[in-house]
């Protein structure tokens, strides 16, 4: 007797349940956009908040309505970024390809040496120590911090300046981070636009002291350039990106070769 | 009665907190409790789901499950069917109210409803329309009850999240970082709670 009551409640209110909820989703229905669905859908549904947002749901409505990069979910990793960009109609690649530029030529020997430091190993230490053992301030110290930070072996030390690997760096931005002297920037930048290698903003005089492959601020790559693109500020020349089209120009005429390809 | 509503609401925020003291809820408790605002956005819409929850499980209690007769005794006694139908209920619950707030009040759906099927069927929404039923409570002092449930949660949620705050700042040796010195620092904060203890029935009295 009982256990046929106990039946009859439950599925009495599992019943109003669903017909309530079927009801209040037909009649109280809101258009909302089919994609967000199907963003949901291609999502792994952990709630994990890895991405940011409060949950898949969250993420997706994001993704559509706010226009978030397709690629945010970590456990769905590249597989979720490609079926996320296949619903969006973009393409997960098309994201701009930056990578790590180290701004500096400064060897042992192109730049002068102030001591000689035997510390701990870490730039961060040396950087603590009167800004390093070289003369310029604002170079690369060698050490390898940023080698020790990059997770895709990109980062190595040669001839005691850090150099990037092109084809391992994904821009990232670890080294960057962890760089004393920001020497390490994070540019949009393919193989055919020149670089500015040099991070120092004293003026001419007293970089020539330090190093002989120092930007000097002499404005003849700002003067050369016929697209705007080039700017020096702080005695350092800046290469904007935007309007760079890579004729090579500015190359040419810097004068202390710190403008390269 | 208002000194024992009193009494029951300050003791569901400070000594009985949900999280803190009972541990329900830990899981939004360590989730959410990143940002301040989404810990408070989160909270709001936990106080609103136990009070609205606890409207509606404990006439189906009392009326349904284990209905008093005239003569003072059980008509029938279904009450080990209360998780099932609790759940059950609070669930539709909850997924009714997302969709009427999406309909009629979008700015509320707005900053609540990310959150609201998180705590479908969160345990400390259930464990407070459960443990209502066992106190013994009335329509009222359940109601009470809950909302002060909901605001012991919202309290831990914005404290915690401050010293979250303060511990992304904080360097703790390599193996604790993340969420082990996340769990220390809870533990800490539970700890703090216990200091609680009595201070209800010293104010109040015994009821």
């Amino acid at each position: 007797m009982e256990i046929g009551l106990a039946i009859a409640i439950v599925s009495v209110l599992g019943l109003i349940g669903a017909v309530i909820l079927v009801l209040a989703a037909k009649f109280m229905s809101v258009e909302q956009d089919p994609r967000i669905d199907q963003v949901s859908g291609c999502l792994p549904g952990a709630n994990c908040g890895a991405c940011g947002y409060a949950g898949c749901a969250d993420y997706a409505r994001a993704v559509v309505e706010e226009g978030a990069a397709v690629n945010k979910c970590v456990p769905g990793g590249a597989k979720a970024a490609a079926d996320v960009a296949a619903v969006m109609g973009v393409e997960a690649g098309a994201t701009a390809v930056v990578k790590a530029v180290v701004g500096c030529q400064g060897k042992p020997g192109v730049c002068t040496q102030l001591f000689s430091y035997e510390g701990i190993s870490s730039c961060a230490a040396a950087a603590a120590l009167h800004g390093g053992p070289k003369a310029c301030t604002f170079g690369c110290l060698g050490l390898g911090d940023c080698v020790k930070a990059c997770p895709f072996d990109a980062m190595h030390i040669v001839d005691g300046i850090a150099q990037v690997d092109p084809a391992k760096c994904v821009g990232c931005g670890a080294c960057a981070k962890v760089c004393p002297h920001n020497v390490i920037s994070i540019l949009g930048v393919t193989p055919e636009k020149p670089r500015v290698l040099c991070n120092n903003q004293e003026k001419g005089a007293l970089v020539n002291k330090e190093c002989s492959t120092g930007c000097i601020g002499c404005m003849k790559c700002q003067k050369t350039c016929q697209h705007d693109a080039v700017k020096v500020e702080n005695f350092l020349a800046r290469i904007d990106y935007s309007k760079c089209v890579g004729c090579g120009e500015c190359v040419e005429a810097c004068p202390k070769h710190v403008i390269v390809f | 009665m208002a000194v024992k509503l009193a009494s029951i609401l300050f003791t569901m925020i400070l000594v009985d907190n949900y999280v803190l003291v009972k541990f329900l809820g830990i899981c939004p408790f360590l989730g959410v409790s990143k940002k301040l605002d989404s810990a408070f956005g989160m909270s709001c819409a936990v106080v609103f789901v136990m009070t609205l929850a606890t409207a509606v499980t404990w006439p189906i209690q009392n009326f349904l499950l284990t209905p008093m007769g005239p003569d003072g005794q059980l008509k029938w006694d279904l009450g080990y069917l209360q998780t099932i139908v609790f759940i059950l209920v609070i669930a539709v619950l909850v997924q009714l109210v997302e969709i009427i707030m999406r309909k009629y009040m979008p700015p509320l759906h707005k900053a609540l409803g990310v959150y609201l099927p998180l705590i479908t069927t969160n345990c400390a929404v259930l464990g407070v329309t459960v443990l209502n039923i066992d106190n013994g409570y009335n329509f009222v002092e359940s109601i009470v009850c809950a909302i002060g449930a909901g605001l012991g949660f919202m309290l831990a949620m914005v404290i915690f999240s401050g010293v979250r705050k303060r511990l992304e700042d904080a360097q703790p040796p390599k193996c604790f970082e993340g969420l082990p010195i996340t769990l220390v620092a809870a533990s800490a904060a539970a700890l703090s709670f216990g200091g609680f203890g009595g201070i209800i029935e010293g104010i109040f009295g015994t009821v």
